[in-house]
């Protein structure tokens, strides 16, 4: 089979979770569209261009992009310093290897210096079958408990596509996921429109809510259209934005429904799941809370199918917690 | 106005770094304690540079033409306040404050003070960011430059050797990497708490033009920068050997003088080694 141009190589190619609609290297174009808009976007990669989508830019922009080699705390160093000089670097790896081996240089290059810095980190969570140095499992944890970063969790190619310009026109260091390659279109174009720090209420019921980020959205939806028909109607609500957390919209929703579901690609622990927790006992809510994401393991290498099963990651794992938690 | 690198004047760079001495042992001695020793050690090197070579603006410190005097290892900062000071980029009153409650002359430099690039401290970021700077300016086609100034302790992190590699795979001949070594680092010399030498070479094998000079004296300092300009496709280390404490026998004999502790009276006795002006 050959692969089509401007996707990742078939070695790790991505689960569209049987959508009907896919794109193709949705960050790779948009930052190309973002560039041609902005000569002040630069790329970086270390030895990660052709995995994370960024050999797009680099093809059009072989000038403003900086192959950094297998080096990440330089990646993201270098990237600060090239925001010192007023531009705007959009730095690529995966997610493990951005905030497990350059943490400190996120937390104080980045953050504490608010350099306008863009890390794109690819294969969130289940996204690779490769194992538990590949699956960044605990990122958002990670990356939520710093200071002035900005972390977001895009839900499709529509999202991604459009949560690369809005980074791209924001001034700030930015943490963001990245659905590389051939990437589900759950989202449309049309009626969506991405902001940073704003929840998208995608569907509302007065059963249930399902509060989720990430590729979870999608399959937040398809449970709540199982659950409908079995006559329990669910509310969703997509958190992108991991932080600056929408305490707003979550509060307003857990407000008017006895029961939520959370749903994300990451551990139980210390993501959104831990988020809406917090928010429920600070906001005195009575709420009854299930947490669907992966539990307190490093997972197994495998198909990405064998693994959402092994995990309760899928649709089915989120209806029938809300199922359970109505009960 | 802009300041251009005035014509080299040894005779004011050696004024100014004794200058520069008076103002690190009067912060120390309103703090009691300290990295004194740093302090005095790099003295040399920062009048050198501040008074001919960098070309900055005292009253504008973010001009966009500027050279970029990146400082690596925070705790330096009595040293580089002692030099912006005595450049202009803060009062020289301000120095009074330093490590003060509710001062920006914290112990560790923070950027939001004028004069300092980055937040250093934690070592290892100030080369990976001077990278970065450097071809940024070199993408705007700009003339500046970036002087990095790292410790030998610095060089056991692995960032410093990753940015090094990406310092000469991207041909960067407009960073300049000085490496104090005092020999000195929290837990004893870098021979006992993880060797580095031939440290000059090392800088040499990652592809980097290299010279090994003492740092102490603003003639061989000057001679490395001249040295330096002239080679072209690479990016520059200057390693220098410096001398903690200098121009204080009191501290420069002292055995543990990565953080000085000092007695209320020999305060007197350090300055009045030191002397009123330049030797």
């Amino acid at each position: 089979m050959s692969t089509p141009r401007g996707v990742t190589g078939s070695i790790l190619t991505s689960s569209t979770d049987g959508a009907a609609q896919t794109a193709t290297a949705p960050f790779g174009h948009a930052l190309v569209r973002a560039a041609e808009k902005n000569p002040r976007i630069v790329g970086l990669t270390a030895d990660l261009g052709k995995y994370t989508d960024i050999h797009v830019f680099a093809d059009k922009f072989p000038a403003r992009f900086f192959q950094m080699g297998m080096a990440e705390q330089s990646l993201v160093g270098c990237a600060c310093g090239l925001a010192r000089t007023g531009y705007v670097p959009f730095a690529t790896t995966y997610a493990v290897f951005a905030t497990r081996r350059a943490y400190d240089f996120i937390a104080i290059g980045a953050a504490l210096g608010r350099a306008n810095v863009k890390i794109i980190a690819g294969l969130p969570g289940l996204t690779t079958g490769y194992g538990g140095t590949h699956q960044g499992i605990e990122d958002l944890a990670l990356m939520r408990s710093i200071p002035n970063l900005t972390v977001i969790d895009p839900c499709d190619a529509t999202e991604v596509a459009q949560a690369t310009q809005v980074i791209a026109d924001y001034d700030g260091p930015v943490y963001m996921r990245l659905l590389r390659g051939i990437v589900p279109v759950v989202l449309d174009e049309k009626t969506h429109r991405f902001e940073i720090g704003r929840a998208k209420l995608l569907r509302d019921g007065p059963d249930v809510a399902i509060i989720s980020t990430g590729l979870m959205t999608g399959r937040a939806l398809e449970a709540a259209a199982e659950l409908a028909s079995t006559g329990v109607n669910a509310a969703v609500l997509h958190v992108a934005t991991i932080k600056p957390f929408d305490r707003e919209s979550v509060a307003a929703l857990m407000a008017r429904v006895p029961c939520v579901v959370t749903a994300e690609n990451h551990v139980v622990t210390g993501g959104l799941g831990s988020a809406v927790a917090d928010l429920a006992v600070e906001a005195g809510l009575r709420v009854r809370l299930r947490k669907v994401g992966i539990p307190d393991v490093f997972c197994e290498s495998g198909s990405i199918p064998y693994l959402v099963r092994r995990y309760t990651m899928g649709a089915p794992d989120i209806a029938a917690a809300a199922r359970e938690v109505l009960r | 106005m802009k300041t251009l690198p005035p014509a080299a004047d040894l005779r004011q760079i050696r004024q100014r770094a004794h200058t520069m001495r008076r103002h690190v042992l009067h912060m120390a001695e309103i703090v009691g304690q300290g990295y004194v020793g740093q302090g005095l050690g790099i003295a040399d090197l920062l009048a050198t540079l501040y008074f001919g070579e960098l070309r900055h603006d005292p009253k504008n410190p973010a001009w966009p033409d500027r050279d970029r005097f990146v400082l690596s290892i925070g705790h330096y900062a009595i040293g580089l306040y002692a030099a912006v000071a005595e450049a202009g980029i803060i009062p020289l009153a301000e120095l009074d404050t330093y490590g003060a409650d509710g001062s920006r002359l914290e112990m560790s430099a923070p950027e939001t003070t004028p004069g300092v690039e980055l937040t250093g401290g934690s070592l290892g970021h100030g080369l990976t960011q001077s990278v970065g700077m450097a071809l940024g300016l070199r993408l705007d086609g700009k003339s500046a430059r970036v002087f990095n100034l790292l410790s030998d302790g610095e060089c056991q992190e692995g960032s410093t050797w990753e940015a090094a590699m990406a310092g000469a795979h991207h041909g960067l001949e407009n960073l300049f990497a000085f490496i104090d070594c005092n020999n000195q680092q929290a837990d004893g010399p870098p021979s006992k708490v993880m060797g580095l030498e031939p440290l000059h070479k090392k800088w040499e094998a990652f592809g980097w033009h290299t010279q090994r000079i003492n740092g102490n004296d603003p003639a061989a300092i000057l001679a490395a920068l001249a040295a330096a300009k002239a080679v072209t496709g690479r990016p520059h280390a200057i390693v220098l050997d410096t001398l903690m404490g200098r121009g204080v026998p009191l501290f420069e004999q002292r055995e543990k003088n990565h953080f000085i502790r000092v007695a209320p009276e020999e305060w007197a006795v350090a300055r009045s080694q030191l002397g009123e002006a330049a030797p």
